[in-house]
């Protein structure tokens, strides 16, 4: 690794080590900020504000779901409980203000969604942090169904069919900011972002999320070596739990209603989704996660009725061939970055690309045609796919994608072992060959 | 009264067998692999769709047999390409690989049939009351789920405890490594226990798609239950699964048949009935609103105090 230092110069190194350490962290944080600042100056369609919101939402739940999955090793079919219930108790927080029940201005509800996640997390994850594995994840999936199905029979809470509306508009103020545009209303989710970023990345730094990581491995050991893993499961599961329903409380100041699809199962599929196309591994998957996810779910849907199959292939080709996740990915690039042999990879990867997206036209195009003989509008002749007519009732366009399909796939077998193994000389330790 | 307990019985034994032909093969998969395995009443969903089309040509019998043999190879191929890849990174990976297929199988029978439920029917053969009691009557396609609910698990126990197959698949419950040294191919054993557990799901579907209904949302309505089912009853027990069936389904049907809510029963009790405001949805929730959640609080009672299950012998 490095030269061994003196015993005597060791302890002042590392001191300098862990400040300069700690500055970088601080800029970083600072830079995200700023970004997060100057976005909406940047990319300036209408659109825009409103799906980075949604982002930042879907970054803070998909970070509190990796505090279990990828920090604790909790597989949680039912993540989605804390953040309904948090998104609901804001929304009635928000109500009681806009009554003068109480002084809470809009910026602080996220607040009161993060201590309902957190009381429900407290009394739930008391008998489902016992064991791991398998039984933490059918009581994740018993809860969940069970408060789904709870949220059916106590209307007053969960208002039934409809849900529950609230209005940012008549809370109180605070310094006088009102979050009547959508863009305050980004500024503000920005915000906790930001700061509730910071704080699960620093609670992944502490002891306890440190040995969170040792439990999830091998927790027989983190017993002998003096930790409960039963209680270590619990705090990462009340944190999850703190967190998810801050990212609640942002959907209802955010959207201003909430329904029990919030918390039901589809929601805490699609939490799973996005934290395992991000990668469960780093800090930076669920987030990456959140936002291709949020991307697609916006894009997709604009143009296909069938975007979730899309969102379900792109989900299961990921734990098939990526496990680690985009984030993983990106960080298997790591050796050959510092060597600079990047470069060398463009050949094989453009490869792989471009056959990559001859089988996706293919299967796309498939799917498509397969989708506009099934539903109601099919009774016109043609489709557009792609910029060109196609008629769907005719054999020519199945044979051109299916042949499109098969010279992809093939392609891909031929293309990927050979940028697999490109990606592997340029990772190698030591002078280049 | 009677009339209630008698149909409600008779009602909850054909539900408790549909769950047990389901679990039935999902607890073997589990015992097995040790992956509870999402995407199995997505099977039954392939199931009842495979047979309604196939029914639209050949009829409803010939469906019957060959619908459920489509849907095993389709299990044993999910196993031979999917399940095997990701099992070297865990169960973890497996249980969210299962959950991705059971998403991408509702997704592809929305994407092919649509989403608006079929006309799935009973067949004519059997549209007719098998008898009348109490004012009531029974129809006679019921009754042939329950016979053949009843022959497919005299079929099980027969192969697993009569056959050198069955010991086979046995050994492999408990002892893969030892099975494997005397010369066995235990992933076959695998992908064949998974093919017939999903072809027994497919059956199951093809039998319940007329009367339960078949649309996409069919195997969601099952999914969890069937989980319940299979925890309650002890991973990896057919025993276990085949009694835990049987309960879940009379307990549920029993409880929708009950119109009763919790204010009348304390008012039954002696309690006067004052609903005060805060308590007054707690007061007018009735047992048949409770029935959905039942299996759930189920399910997380056996976890905390019995995670064997009724008739596990181990702990997942």
């Amino acid at each position: 690794m490095s030269t061994p230092t003196p015993a005597a110069a060791r302890p002042l190194a590392i001191d300098q080590a862990s400040r300069s350490g700690g500055l970088r962290a601080f800029g970083l944080w600072l830079g995200v900020a700023l970004l997060l600042v100057v976005l909406p100056f940047v990319i300036r369609t209408p659109v825009a504000v409103p799906i980075m919101s949604q982002m930042g939402i879907a970054i803070v739940f998909a970070l509190s779901f990796n505090m279990l999955l990828g920090q604790g090793g909790m597989l949680s079919f039912g993540h989605a409980v804390y953040f309904g219930v948090g998104g609901f108790i804001a929304a009635h927080a928000l109500n009681l203000a806009a009554a003068r029940g109480v002084y809470l201005p809009v910026p602080l509800v996220p607040l009161a969604g993060g201590l309902g996640g957190l009381v429900f997390a407290m009394i739930f994850g008391a008998f489902s942090t016992i064991r791991s594995g398998t039984v933490f994840a059918m009581i994740s999936l018993g809860v969940g169904e069970l408060m789904a199905a709870s949220s059916l029979i106590f209307d007053r809470f969960f208002g039934g069919e409809e849900g529950i509306t609230t209005n940012r508009a008549k809370a109180p103020l605070l310094f006088g900011l009102t979050f009547t545009k959508d863009r305050e209303v980004y500024y503000l989710i920005a915000f906790w972002v930001v700061v509730t970023a910071a704080a699960m990345y620093a609670f992944s730094r502490t002891p306890i999320g440190r040995i969170a990581n040792a439990v999830r491995d091998n927790p027989e050991r983190a017993e002998f070596v003096g930790y409960s893993p039963r209680w270590v499961r619990y705090v990462s599961f009340c944190a999850a739990g703190l967190f998810a329903g801050i990212a609640g409380g942002l959907f209802a100041v955010n959207y201003e209603i909430l329904t029990a699809e919030n918390m039901g199962l589809n929601a805490s599929g699609a939490v799973l989704l996005m934290t395992y196309i991000g990668g469960i591994g780093y800090f930076l998957g669920p987030i990456m996660g959140a936002v291709v996810f949020t991307f697609l779910q916006s894009m997709l849907s604009d143009y296909t009725g069938i975007w979730l199959l899309y969102l379900g292939i792109l989900f299961l080709a990921t734990v098939l061939f990526v496990p680690a996740g985009l984030a993983g990915l990106l960080m298997l690039h790591a050796p050959a970055w510092r060597a600079g042999r990047l470069p060398r990879l463009i050949g094989p990867y453009l490869l792989v690309a471009v056959f990559g997206v001859v089988a996706a036209v293919g299967v796309v195009g498939a799917f498509e045609m397969t989708h506009f003989l099934a539903s109601a509008e099919s009774t016109r002749a043609t489709k557009r796919l792609f910029g060109v007519a196609v008629a769907p009732r005719t054999a020519a366009p199945w044979l051109a994608f299916i042949a499109l399909t098969a010279v992809g796939a093939l392609g891909l077998r031929w293309a990927a072992p050979r940028a697999t193994a490109a990606l592997a000389e340029a990772n190698r330790p030591g002078p280049s060959r | 009264m009677l009339q209630i307990a008698f149909f409600s019985v008779l009602n909850g034994l054909v539900y408790g067998m549909l769950l047990f032909m389901l679990s039935s093969g999902l607890t073997l998969i589990f015992g097995m692999m040790g992956v509870l395995n999402f995407a199995h009443a997505g099977f039954y969903m392939l199931g009842a769709y495979v047979a309604y089309t196939m029914g639209l040509y050949i009829g409803f019998w010939p469906a019957l047999l060959v619908a459920p043999v489509l849907v095993g190879v389709a299990g044993a191929l999910v196993e031979r390409h999917g399940l095997r890849r990701v099992h070297r990174f865990g169960h973890v990976a497996e249980l969210v690989f299962t959950f991705g297929v059971a998403l991408l199988i509702e997704e592809v029978v929305a994407l092919v049939w649509g989403r608006p439920a079929k006309a799935y029917e009973v067949p004519a053969l059997l549209d007719f009351p098998l008898f009348r009691v109490f004012g009531s009557s029974f129809p006679a396609y019921k009754g042939f789920m329950l016979l053949v609910a009843v022959a497919i698990f005299l079929f099980i126990f027969a192969i697993l405890s009569r056959t050198r197959a069955g010991l086979i698949i046995q050994a492999s419950l408990t002892h893969p490594g030892m099975v494997a040294m005397l010369g066995h191919n235990v992933p076959r054993v695998f992908m064949v226990v998974f093919g017939i557990g999903s072809a027994l799901a497919g059956l199951a579907g093809v039998i319940a798609g007329p009367v339960l209904g078949t649309f996409p949302g069919m195997a969601q309505v099952l999914g969890s239950i069937v989980f319940v089912v299979v925890v309650i009853g002890g991973l990896g027990s057919l025993t276990g699964a085949f009694v835990a069936s049987l309960l879940i389904g009379i307990v549920q049907t029993f409880a929708v048949a009950l119109d009763v809510s919790v204010g009348n029963v304390l008012m039954a009790l002696g309690v006067p009935a004052r609903a005060s405001v805060a308590l007054h949805d707690i007061w007018k929730v009735t047992i048949a609103q409770v029935a959905p959640i039942m299996p759930y609080l189920l399910l997380v009672l056996v976890l905390m105090i019995r995670p064997t299950g009724l008739f596990g012998t181990r702990e997942t």
